[in-house]
């Protein structure tokens, strides 16, 4: 269906996606996502709870990571199954250029018309995803 | 206090049927930064073989945050929001939503694992359509940490 699903061998790394949040990124979040919790807004409620600052959403985070997977497969349809670990807080500073997140993949075993996929999400050079995979529909 | 006992496998009452428009797809791409047209464009959606919009792969989690939201707001479960952590997330699915879905969440608690003054709380929530059919499961799991204090 698609050149990205063709892509999808055994052990090859797929093209790094970079993306870029900001706090106008968090806002849009929370408005699309209806989770509004402060600590994606208020660095005075964030701080309260020990946190250094506004966090992205863990889940705005998966969707990057999501984004990157329907990228490398070609179309959203082709995503199987994706699960992910919050391991670590992305903080947003309040600033033009917010912070970079960057998603790398390997493709993992491919049988039965699907490919495993290991993903590596990072930020300010640490890994904030843990466990990250996901199984996308592959052409025979 | 930790969370009631006899929690796992107790099944909440599914969420009310929550209709997705085209605008609630194309502005959930948007606020995740997704640019390919098949979120926003029909003309495209159904080119690439889709029945309207289709919907990212972590948009399921809409409906599933209102099954969660009902499990944290039942005074008989004994959860305090403000010490709850999403550890993990994850989704199987049997379709993308699209836009024009009347979707349903149920909610199941299926594990509650105590460690170190938290619990564990895995839940599986079934995300069906406005035939009854299968759209998506997505497994939340969250961290309780009880009071340092048992009020």
């Amino acid at each position: 269906m698609t050149a990205g699903a063709k892509a999808l061998q055994p052990g090859a790394e797929l093209p790094t996606q970079r993306y870029q949040l900001t706090r106008a990124s968090l806002v849009a979040y929370a408005g699309a996502s209806g989770d509004q919790n402060p600590i994606h807004w208020s660095d005075r409620v964030a701080t309260a709870v020990g946190l250094p600052g506004v966090v992205a959403h863990g889940m705005l985070t998966m969707a990057l990571g999501g984004r990157a997977l329907t990228t490398w497969a070609g179309d959203p349809g082709r995503v199987l199954e994706y699960g992910v670990r919050f391991t670590r807080p992305v903080v947003v500073p309040d600033d033009d250029d917010g912070v970079e997140v960057t998603v790398d993949g390997v493709v993992g075993e491919v049988s039965d018309g699907r490919a495993r996929i290991d993903l590596t999400v990072t930020s300010a050079g640490t890994k904030v995803l843990g466990q990250a995979r996901a199984s996308v529909a592959v052409d025979a | 206090m930790s969370v009631q006992e006899g929690l796992a496998g107790r099944t909440f009452d599914p969420t009310p049927p929550q209709e997705v428009s085209r605008a609630d797809v194309a502005r959930f791409a948007a606020a995740v930064g997704d640019v390919d047209p098949v979120h926003v464009d029909v003309a495209v959606a159904r080119e690439r073989g889709h029945r309207d919009l289709p919907a990212p792969p972590t948009f399921p989690i809409v409906v599933a945050f209102d099954a969660l939201q009902r499990l944290l707001a039942d005074p008989s479960v004994g959860i305090e929001l403000r010490n709850v952590v999403h550890v993990e997330q994850r989704f199987e699915y049997t379709r993308p939503v699209y836009a024009g879905d009347v979707l349903t969440a149920t909610l199941t608690v299926e594990s509650v694992r105590a460690a170190a003054g938290t619990d564990l709380i895995g839940n599986r929530i079934e995300i069906t359509d406005g035939d009854g059919a299968h759209v998506c499961t997505a497994r939340a799991s969250l961290a309780h940490k009880a009071p340092a204090s048992a009020a």
